[in-house]
């Protein structure tokens, strides 16, 4: 589903590549959590999956799509095959629930009709029944973040990212939130969480890739905030090791999932 | 879509009413030069019709060097007779003879005062010769410049290029200060875009991320702008067929009846290209800088 290939970006004006020669694939249907420290290049990689931010070299496969090539009028459709939510939610403040999620299919030309329908289903879906005429500021920080899944989730998105999602919530809220994210997985829309919050990533027990400046120094399933559990492929260049992961490097032809998650197309 | 359009123009007040009157200002000197043109060209049409070629004949008193006394019945035959016949006659729509007694009734007619230091014998005799084609005056000036009998010939057009020469440069300097209005236009159209596209980043980022078309993202700012400019371009109408109809219909035609005017019937046909400029106008400008600040 995402795939890429010895992908280094560098944005202007930096010397250091917020990412450098990743290599990752993850599959339909699969939810993967991305941690790492502040700065490690998370977002980068999300922005990459939008095509908000070109690679500056190596490719970018999403949903069968090689990013290089597709034209910028084509990002558009490939954005609608993919949801997004931030730590912020950002959400428009005036407008109502219903109006926030309805606005995602609006805006992308969907009829009345359509929208009628689809949008009291999800906000059922992200437990919003009958919340749908508050207004943002109406509701809790949890609850926000839920709107704004909803919103990212309308349109069916093949691919659901995630940019610390639980950032500003409360440890019960965040689980909640991650536990939607996690039912919205089991439908079959692939899920990529950049977080930081140990606790969730340590109770989920999911894919975890871990990022060191820009590298990726782990990738393994099952696994914690902190490494311990099998690794996807238990290849002898990635480390296992703790705490020292920033001093081992990714090899440039490692590519842990390629054969254990079985084609993204 | 258009109740987003009519909050983004209020929400940008002071930006979309300095657009709105800085296209009303600039189209209004566009209009005006473009009916000032037309007026020249009306004028032109008419008056060259009616404005004719005089050969003036000698008289008893002139001093040119082709004058010998007055001019004889045979001069004026022969010129007649010139004028009739080819190659001549196929510029030659209608000649008309000016007896002495003729000028001098006119000239009686515009000024009396003056006219009563002459005697109509005084006054030359004169051939009004009326051309096919105004701008061929070169070919009577040759044929008869010089000839037995002739003083001289006038085209008498050249009395009216001074006049027509004001009209032009009036016609220039006001496209000229068009043209700057233009670009101060074309600049705050510009700028005032960018600042909405800043105030409704909020949206707008939502809307990229959930893969809105640019067609999309842009055109209402697109439409605010070219509605903006279209309350222009209807201000620089009214005002235009204001004056018009009160300066040029009521006024200046009642003062100066001499001339053909222009009327709020040209105003009106020249409306609708002030609306087309005005658009095409707004639309480039909005074009430019969404696709610098509002990229999918
Ligand atoms: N637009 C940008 N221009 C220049 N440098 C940037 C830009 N965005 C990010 N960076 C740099 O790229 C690196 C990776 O940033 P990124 O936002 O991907 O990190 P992150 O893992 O998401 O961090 P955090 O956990 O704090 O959100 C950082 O060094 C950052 O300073
Ligand atoms: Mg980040």
């Amino acid at each position: 589903m995402i795939r890429f290939d010895d992908v280094t970006k560098t944005y202007d004006r930096t010397a250091r590549p917020a990412l450098d020669g990743v290599d990752l694939e993850v599959s339909r249907g699969e939810f993967v959590f991305l941690v790492g420290a502040s700065g490690s290049g998370k977002s980068t990689f999300l922005r990459l999956v939008l095509k908000e931010e070109d690679a500056t070299s190596g490719a970018v496969q999403v949903a069968g799509k090689d990013l290089r090539r597709l034209s910028s009028w084509k990002v558009p459709h490939l954005r609608r095959q993919i949801g997004v939510v931030f730590q912020d939610f950002r959400l428009l403040p005036g407008k109502t629930v219903f109006q926030n999620v309805a606005f995602a299919l609006q805006v992308i030309g969907r009829s009345r009709g359509s929208i009628a329908a689809a949008v009291p289903e999800v906000l059922e879906l992200v437990g919003l029944e009958g919340k749908g005429d508050r207004l943002p500021h109406e509701l809790s920080g949890g609850e926000q973040q839920r709107v704004a899944i909803a919103r990212a989730i309308v349109n069916s998105p093949a691919i659901l990212l995630a940019d610390e999602p639980t950032g500003n919530l409360d440890p019960t809220t965040s689980l909640g939130i991650t536990r939607l994210l996690e039912r919205i997985n089991g439908r079959g829309t692939t899920v990529v969480m950049a977080t930081h919050d140990d606790d969730i990533v340590d109770s989920m027990r999911k894919r975890v890739v871990e990022l060191v400046d820009g590298h990726v120094v782990r990738d393994e399933h099952q696994g914690g905030y902190v490494t311990g559990a099998i690794p996807v492929v238990p290849a002898p260049e990635v480390s296992v090791d703790h705490r020292g992961a920033a001093a081992v490097d990714v090899p440039a032809d490692g590519r842990p999932v390629a054969e254990q998650g079985g084609g993204a197309r | 879509m258009l109740s987003e359009i009519g909050i983004g123009l209020r929400r940008n007040l002071a930006m979309t009413i300095s657009v709105v009157l800085v296209t009303f200002v600039s189209l209004t000197f566009v209009g005006a030069g473009a009916l000032m043109q037309q007026q020249v060209s009306t004028m032109k049409g008419d008056w060259y019709d009616r404005v004719q070629v005089a050969i003036f004949l000698c008289t008893q008193d002139s001093l040119s060097a082709s004058c010998s006394g007055a001019a004889t019945d045979a001069d004026k035959a022969a010129i007649e007779q010139a004028l009739a016949s080819p190659p001549l006659s196929q510029y030659v729509s209608e000649v008309e003879f000016e007896t002495s007694d003729e000028a001098y009734a006119q000239f009686q007619e515009q000024d009396a005062e003056l006219s009563a230091s002459v005697t109509p014998d005084q006054l030359p005799e004169s051939f009004r010769v009326g051309l096919e084609d105004p701008e061929r005056f070169g070919v009577i000036s040759e044929s008869f410049q010089g000839s037995p009998g002739v003083e001289q010939v006038v085209d008498q057009r050249e009395v009216l290029e001074p006049f027509f020469a004001v009209l032009n440069a009036a016609t220039a300097g006001s496209l000229a200060l068009a043209g700057v209005m233009l670009v101060a236009a074309v600049l705050l159209i510009g700028t005032t875009i960018r600042l909405a596209a800043f105030n409704r980043r909020r949206e707008t980022g939502i809307m990229r991320l959930v893969g809105a078309s640019s067609t999309f993202l842009q055109l209402p700012f697109l439409l605010e702008g070219v509605i903006a400019v279209c309350l222009g371009a209807g201000m620089a109408g009214a005002v235009l067929l204001l004056a018009v109809d009160r300066g040029v219909t009521g006024w200046l035609a009642e003062q100066v009846p001499a001339f053909d005017y222009i009327t709020t019937t040209d105003v009106w046909a020249t409306i609708p290209w002030l609306f087309v400029g005005g658009i095409v106008l707004a639309s480039v400008a909005s074009l430019v800088s969404l696709s610098r600040y509002l990229k999918v």
